[in-house]
């Protein structure tokens, strides 16, 4: 465990905590992105170059922005009047609490149940991840294809403005 | 600590951290913001296990990743979608407010 | 009198005697049918009854000639048939019917009488409205009474006594709209009630006792020697036998019918009824029953005395009989009513009777029952033509002089009065009571009872003199004039005159043929009987007597008649006396003082139970019953239905609480979401150790 899984660790954490705790919710998309830049950097200390670019790509590149556009559409941009929190949040909190312990109860105390690989590091080519693309996930690649013109056309039909009249 | 663990422990604290805004905050936005980071731990998870996995020339771990990615990109954006029909209709964001389904 | 054979007796039945229970039945089954008949009847009720009791007159006459063929012929008749009632295992109930001589000069008597009281009913009642019903419990009387005459069975004998109660109390209570009838029928009733429960109870004693209660049955029965002699050998209570006790027990049943001391209050009283009645049953019959109960069983009453000496029974039967008939004689004197005098007179007549039964034997007590019962419904006959010629007028002070206006009523009476008082040679009372009088003057225990029927003697003669001088002489002190009475009513009158004297002679000391008939002796015809020591003497006393009684009256009320409200002259010379006479000695006072209040105070207590304690019970059970209804509607009210409705609301509340979770929030549900994904990974790992 390298200071630099420390610091990277600790830095997406931060981002994390303070996307769910600060008032003003720009704030909290703005920490998100950190958390999501974070989370690509692990992904390269995990030499998972591909899914790190990825998660650049698409975490930080467009749903960050769209959650900023969300906020901003929704005019929640002004800091709220009252707590930010809702009703019995303490309890939402110690489920949280709680699940965190199941966790790592069972990460800290669990045996691996297959053989623990060397170690190495793996040598993984963007040509063989388009290779597998197209042989072996092929078909979730044609399901997620459709999933996202189903997801693109249905965001945009929820979100449009209803005709006058046509409630 | 392996380095598995400390990459499946932080996981797990994202996992809570987004659970907890997703359980504790007003506004609807925030909970989907707590969800993106749900579902940020889980893919850290895929990518820890594919990496001390057996056999990471197989790519299962990666190609997950990959996927859930692509899924949560849509979930998020058709989550915001509603969420700004709903504050059409509402006039607000806040979860408490909305209780038309109490029984 | 002379000594004579016993005769041998014969027991079996002739056919007259297999006839015999037609007397009493004929009677009952007439009975029935006038009861019947409707009202407006009269001519058929009067001769069925008549015809009935005449065709029973026959039959007695019949069967008396058979007993008299028999004594004329040395056999002592005495013919039984008897039959089972009851059976039980090996106890059995028998009834039967006896004939001997006994029986068949009361069946004579008691048929002749009531025949000739039968005709004059028709005339007495001819303008009472109810004459049929008269003629249904006459006609029932004469049956129940035939049946206590032929009886061999003591349980016949009393059943038949029961019917004749029964009959009495109707006859007095006849014009039951009068409440005076009706107090004293109901009396009468309850009086010899008194007697009766005693008389049962002897009966119970001598059936456990001998095991049988006919009379004769061939050795077997409870008057014969055998049972006598169990009887004698059981000792009961008072050092008496069983013998005794069970005598003095009939005795009480006795004394409550023929109205003896204590048991006397109800005679009187019944003279409520019509005149016909008291002369057939309150002088002649019923009243005799008792005396011939007692004859009937007076081997019982007999048993154990020595020869010449007596029992204890019959002692106790003496005196009784003896004060009875003295008390009554001295309340004879001072009543007004002419019915009263001749009741108390018929009392006293009875305690003689009783007397002459203890002291003399059977024949003694019999003959003068006899010849009472001729001239006593001779008495009480001409009483009710004398009250039905002064229009139903009953006080002697408002009558007198009828000797002129009723002649016929006057002779008659003139010769039962003497008959009654005991007049010398030519009247049957002289012979019979002179019997009496012999039979006590040589009576062992004691010379008291003499004294005292010789004193009851002097007093008879006396009050009849005075009732007759205030009836038929002097003149009329009443209303509107009295007139004879018709035909139908005075024929009678003077058969019964003539039986009165006639029947004197069969008991004379000369031929003493009633003695021998009942006894079974053969007698003759001898004046040496004239000639037995101190009979003369006796004799003579008595005739002394009885001129003293007529004398008195005579003097005291001859002459000077007076009116009805001045006192009378006994009461002028004597008031306190003759208050205490006039009010019947307070014997009813007594009763009524006692046994009356302590009925009525026992009727409050009873009512006061009834309406208390066992109404408390029922009103309790009630009560309980509606507490029971009360708490069960709480119950279903308060913890059915209360628990009921509150398991629905609790079902409601519980509803109303779990809806509760259903907030209508998303982060409700998203926590419970993660909580249960949280728990169920837990499971799943904690199962899934290693």
């Amino acid at each position: 465990m390298s200071f630099a899984f420390y610091l990277i660790a600790g830095v997406t954490l931060a981002g994390g905590l303070a996307a769910v705790l600060l008032k003003n919710t720009v704030h909290c998309a703005l920490a998100l992105t950190v958390a999501f830049a974070g989370q690509a950097l692990l992904f390269l200390e995990l030499d998972a170059q591909f899914a790190g670019f990825a998660q650049i790509l698409v975490y930080i590149g467009a749903v960050a922005i769209l959650v900023v556009f969300a906020i901003l559409l929704t005019k929640g941009s002004e800091t709220p009047k009252g707590s930010v929190y809702s009703r019995h949040s303490l309890m939402g909190l110690v489920i949280a609490a709680g699940v965190f312990a199941v966790l790592g109860w069972a990460v800290l105390k669990s045996v691996p149940a297959v053989p623990r690989g060397t170690g190495e590091t793996p040598a993984v080519t963007v040509l063989q991840i388009g290779n597998a693309l197209m042989s072996r996930y092929v078909l979730p690649l044609e399901i997620v294809a459709l999933l996202l013109t189903a997801a693109l056309i249905g965001a945009v039909i929820i979100a449009m403005h209803e005709k006058e009249g046509a409630k | 600590m392996t380095p598995l663990a400390g990459f499946l422990l932080v996981a797990a604290l994202l996992f809570s951290i987004g659970l907890a805004g997703a359980l504790t905050r007003r506004n609807a936005i925030l909970v989907l913001i707590g969800i993106e980071l749900m579902l940020n731990a889980a893919n850290l998870n895929l990518i820890a296990f594919w990496r001390y996995g057996p056999h990471p020339e197989a790519l299962t771990g990666m190609m997950f990743a990959i996927f859930s990615i692509a899924v949560a990109a849509a979930e998020a954006a058709v989550g915001l979608g509603l969420v700004i029909h709903l504050h059409r209709h509402a006039h607000t964001t806040d979860l408490d407010a909305m209780n038309r389904m109490r029984g | 009198m002379q000594e004579a054979i016993p005769f041998t007796p014969q027991l079996a039945a002739s056919p007259i005697t297999g006839l015999l229970w037609l007397i009493p039945a004929l009677p009952i089954v007439a009975s029935g049918v006038i009861a019947l008949l409707s009202q407006p009847r009269r001519k058929s009720s009067a001769t069925l009854a008549i015809g009935s009791l005449g065709f029973s007159l026959l039959l007695s006459l019949v069967a008396f000639g058979h007993v008299l063929a028999g004594w004329t012929r040395n056999v002592a008749v005495r013919e039984t048939v008897n039959f089972t009632w009851i059976q039980v295992g090996t106890v059995h109930v028998d009834l039967g019917w006896v004939l001997d001589p006994l029986s068949a000069v009361m069946l004579v008597m008691v048929a002749l009488v009531g025949l000739l009281i039968f005709i004059y009913s028709i005339g007495y009642m001819e303008h009472d409205e109810n004459f049929t019903r008269f003629f249904c419990f006459l006609s029932l009387f004469a049956g129940a009474m035939l049946g206590v005459v032929i009886a061999n069975s003591l349980l016949l004998l009393f059943m038949c006594w029961e019917l004749v109660g029964l009959t009495s109390y109707l006859l007095i209570g006849f014009w039951y709209q009068k409440p005076a009838a009706a107090a004293a029928a109901k009396k009468a009733f309850l009086v010899t009630r008194i007697g009766d429960i005693f008389f049962l109870l002897g009966i119970v004693w001598l059936f456990a006792q001998t095991g049988t209660l006919l009379f004769y049955n061939g050795g077997a029965g409870s008057m014969e020697a055998g049972a006598l002699a169990g009887l004698l050998a059981q000792p009961a209570a008072l050092g008496l036998t069983a013998a005794g006790a069970i005598g003095l027990l009939i005795f009480c049943g006795a004394a409550g019918k023929s109205g003896q001391l204590p048991l006397h209050v109800w005679l009187p009283d019944a003279m409520e009824g019509p005149t016909p009645v008291s002369a057939l049953i309150h002088a002649a019959t019923m009243v005799a029953a008792g005396v011939y109960l007692i004859a009937r069983v007076y081997p019982l009453m007999q048993a154990g005395a020595l020869t010449g000496g007596t029992t204890t029974a019959l002692t106790v039967v003496t005196w009784v009989g003896a004060s009875t008939a003295v008390f009554a004689a001295l309340i004879a004197v001072a009543q007004n009513d002419i019915k009263r005098i001749l009741a108390y007179s018929t009392i006293s007549q009875l305690g003689y009777m009783m007397a002459g039964l203890g002291m003399g034997g059977v024949a003694v007590g019999i003959f003068h029952l006899i010849t009472h019962g001729f001239f006593k419904a001779l008495l009480f006959l001409g009483a009710g033509s004398v009250i039905h010629g002064c229009h139903e007028e009953q006080d002697v002070r408002r009558m007198g002089g009828l000797r002129a206006d009723m002649p016929l009523t006057f002779a008659t009476y003139a010769v039962g009065m003497l008959a009654l008082c005991g007049f010398p040679i030519f009247f049957s009372g002289f012979w019979s009571k002179d019997g009496i009088l012999e039979a006590a003057q040589h009576w062992s225990v004691a010379k008291t009872p003499f004294y005292l029927l010789v004193f009851g003697a002097l007093l008879t003669a006396f009050y009849m003199t005075r009732q007759v001088k205030y009836v038929f002489l002097g003149y009329w002190r009443g209303g509107k004039p009295a007139h004879e009475s018709p035909a139908v009513m005075t024929l009678p009158l003077v058969i019964l005159a003539l039986s009165a004297m006639a029947l004197g002679v069969i008991g004379t000391p000369a031929w003493p043929w009633f003695r021998g008939f009942i006894e079974g002796r053969a007698v003759g015809f001898d004046w040496h009987g004239f000639a037995e020591p101190g009979l003369l003497m006796l004799m003579g006393t008595s005739t002394v007597v009885v001129f003293l009684g007529l004398g008195l009256g005579w003097r005291l009320y001859g002459g000077q008649a007076p009116k009805p409200e001045e006192p009378d002259v006994l009461e002028q010379a004597a008031p306190l006396p003759w208050g205490w006479l006039r009010d019947r000695l307070y014997v009813d006072d007594l009763y009524r003082v006692t046994v009356i209040a302590f009925y009525e105070w026992w009727a409050r207590v009873a009512e006061w139970l009834d309406r208390r304690v066992w109404g408390g019970v029922v009103a309790g059970v009630a009560w309980a019953f509606r507490g029971w209804a009360q708490f069960n509607r709480f119950l279903d009210n308060n913890w059915v239905d209360g628990g009921f409705d509150k398991g629905c609301e609790e079902l409601a509340t519980g509803g109303g609480l779990l809806s509760r979770v259903q907030t209508g929030r998303v982060q409700t549900y998203l926590r419970i979401l993660a909580l249960a994904v949280a728990a169920l990974a837990a499971i799943l790992i904690w199962s899934s150790r290693a």
